[in-house]
């Protein structure tokens, strides 16, 4: 596994306030990192740290091995940067703006065109290729600025809410354009939308108030959201008894007549045993779905528990 | 990569009205002038047959027309930094240039390079003028040097002081009014001392005016060109110190 960014106890201040507080993660190649966080959480500030835009007050940053602050333009050279507004010249052309960022990133010249072109192609450009940006809509411009930040095909992409603006089919295309990333890079994005980290993403970070409070995987996070319950639901009442008596069924609630909750124990799922008792006992199975936490109640009860302390 | 970002900042003054507007009103103002200088010339010229060591051609209409040139670049050049910076923080990208593997040093002078581009393109609209003379007459051309050196040391230093404004104001026009007011306080420094009997060496020594004029009556003295060239090194780095700024401190 090869690291492509170590962030190492990240803090900075604006005035007396603290936007991010002692912050350290790593990312390594084929990983697709999350940033979840609230506003003003202190996201946009961490990316922009791990960008080179803003110098942290304290901690120390690797990209790729190279220092930031001591190789900035070695460093600088494995990284792709698209920011909470995309940074495009409005009076130029995609073609032309992206020849000035890929001249800009030092791309050879012969491969200048291909790098181009691929990009345009992957991020869906190439019909738009000689409008100016100023008269593209938000969406498409949305698609200049991550052209942008992966022209030069970087080792790590920073992306800091890469869908905001974009319609659901958009969207879906630049999801799958990040997990295509994801294989061969390191990638990092930003966002408040739960499902997004859920599609797209193989690690999850949620910050809070400046301070990282969950580093899982979403596997990990898929195990969080397991609550051990079953809702039931049949056509005829279901004698509750018989169910208890199932091993690993804890307890059961009804909910209405032909509804009911049956809480088990996390290790043992018993769903098969008591799919086959109603269907046995001739009940008229109609439902059976494992009731999970959503993502939204992970976030506000890590959020609200962290707010508390 | 200087060079990279200053051809860009140069093509971008052409794909906006701005530049086009300044060359053509600037020419259009100049060659005005050019002309009466020539007209009073002509008109001149019997009575200065007669005169022993008289000025010439070149003596009365150079210097007046890149002095001229000097004080409407002088309204002109702000308008023209203004956004070297401004602009960009203001529509955020900067950042662009700032996650790219170039630092603040390639960046400050590329931008400097890009504008003095455009200045250089003025001065040599402006020189032409007294060069077509050369159908009809001679020139001196020892003295026309010093006038375009002149001018050209005046509006690299009137553009390092736009660019260090575009960096530290956070709206082009306040860039453009605190360049402009810094200029025309150094321009008229020199008026002072001439006014009482106690001259202030300080104020003579950093008025633009009273140096710029040095050069023009063509005598080029090292003085004179190194104030300016201090004058440019003193913006230039200050710029790069507040580019640097930003990074530190929000």
């Amino acid at each position: 596994m090869i690291t492509l960014i170590e962030a190492d106890h990240l803090t900075r201040y604006y005035g007396n306030h603290c936007a991010v507080n002692d912050v350290s993660f790593t990312l390594a190649k084929g990983e697709v990192l999350g940033f979840l966080g609230s506003n003003g959480a202190g996201k946009t500030t961490t990316m922009q740290m791990l960008c080179g835009n803003l110098a942290p007050s304290a901690g120390q940053i690797k990209i790729n091995g190279f220092d930031l602050l001591d190789q900035p333009k070695a460093a600088k050279l494995n990284l792709g940067y698209l920011p909470d507004t995309p940074p495009l010249y409005k009076e130029l052309t995609v073609q032309e703006f992206l020849l000035y960022c890929a001249r800009l990133h030092g791309i050879a010249k012969s491969s200048v065109t291909g790098a181009i072109n691929r990009a345009q192609e992957r991020c869906g450009l190439t019909d738009v290729a000689d409008r100016l940006i100023a008269n593209l809509s938000k969406g498409f411009q949305q698609r200049v600025g991550i052209a942008q930040a992966i022209l030069h095909n970087p080792e790590v992409i920073v992306l800091d809410e890469p869908t905001v603006g974009l319609d659901p089919i958009q969207i879906r295309e630049i999801r799958s354009l990040i997990r295509e990333l994801g294989q061969d890079h390191g990638v990092i994005l930003s966002t408040h939308i739960l499902t997004e980290v859920q599609e797209s993403c193989t690690h999850v970070q949620i910050i809070d108030q400046g301070q990282l409070i969950l580093n899982e995987t979403i596997a990990g996070l898929n195990r969080q959201m397991d609550t051990g319950t079953l809702q039931v639901a049949t056509r005829l009442t279901v004698d509750t008894n018989r169910l208890l008596s199932i091993p690993g069924v804890s307890s059961i609630e009804s909910i209405s007549e032909n509804r009911i909750k049956i809480h088990h124990s996390v290790t043992a799922n018993p769903a098969e045993q008591i799919a086959e008792q109603i269907i046995a006992a001739g009940w008229g199975l109609q439902e059976l779905t494992p009731v999970k936490r959503s993502m939204e109640d992970i976030f506000i009860s890590l959020t609200k528990e962290h707010r508390e302390l | 990569m200087i060079l990279k970002i200053a051809s860009r900042e140069f093509r971008s003054l052409f794909l906006s009205p701005m530049a086009w507007t300044i060359l053509a009103i600037l020419q259009f103002i100049l060659a005005f002038l050019f002309l009466t200088q020539v007209e009073a010339f002509a008109e001149l010229q019997p009575k200065l047959a007669t005169i022993e060591g008289a000025p010439g051609l070149t003596d009365i209409i150079v210097p007046p027309l890149f002095g001229n040139a000097g004080i409407i670049l002088l309204l002109v050049t702000p308008l023209l930094t203004m956004r070297l910076i401004c602009e960009e923080r203001r529509n955020k990208t900067l950042a662009l240039l700032l996650s790219a593997p170039v630092s603040n040093i390639d960046i400050i002078l590329g931008k400097y390079l890009g504008i003095l581009g455009l200045m250089l393109l003025i001065i040599a609209l402006i020189t032409l003028m007294p060069l077509s003379l050369l159908f009809g007459a001679e020139l001196d051309f020892g003295k026309l040097f010093a006038n375009i050196l002149g001018l050209l040391l005046l509006v690299t230093a009137f553009a390092a002081t736009g660019l260090f404004m575009s960096c530290i104001a956070s709206h082009p026009t306040v860039a453009a009014m605190s360049t402009f007011g810094m200029l025309l306080l150094l321009w008229i420094l020199d008026w002072s001392v001439g006014m009482n009997d106690h001259r202030s060496e300080l104020f003579e020594y950093l008025s633009m005016l009273r140096h710029f004029q040095n050069i023009q009556s063509g005598l080029i003295s090292s003085v004179d060109v190194s104030y300016f060239l201090l004058f440019i090194t003193i913006f230039i780095a200050l710029s790069i110190h507040s580019l640097d700024n930003d990074r530190l401190q929000k």
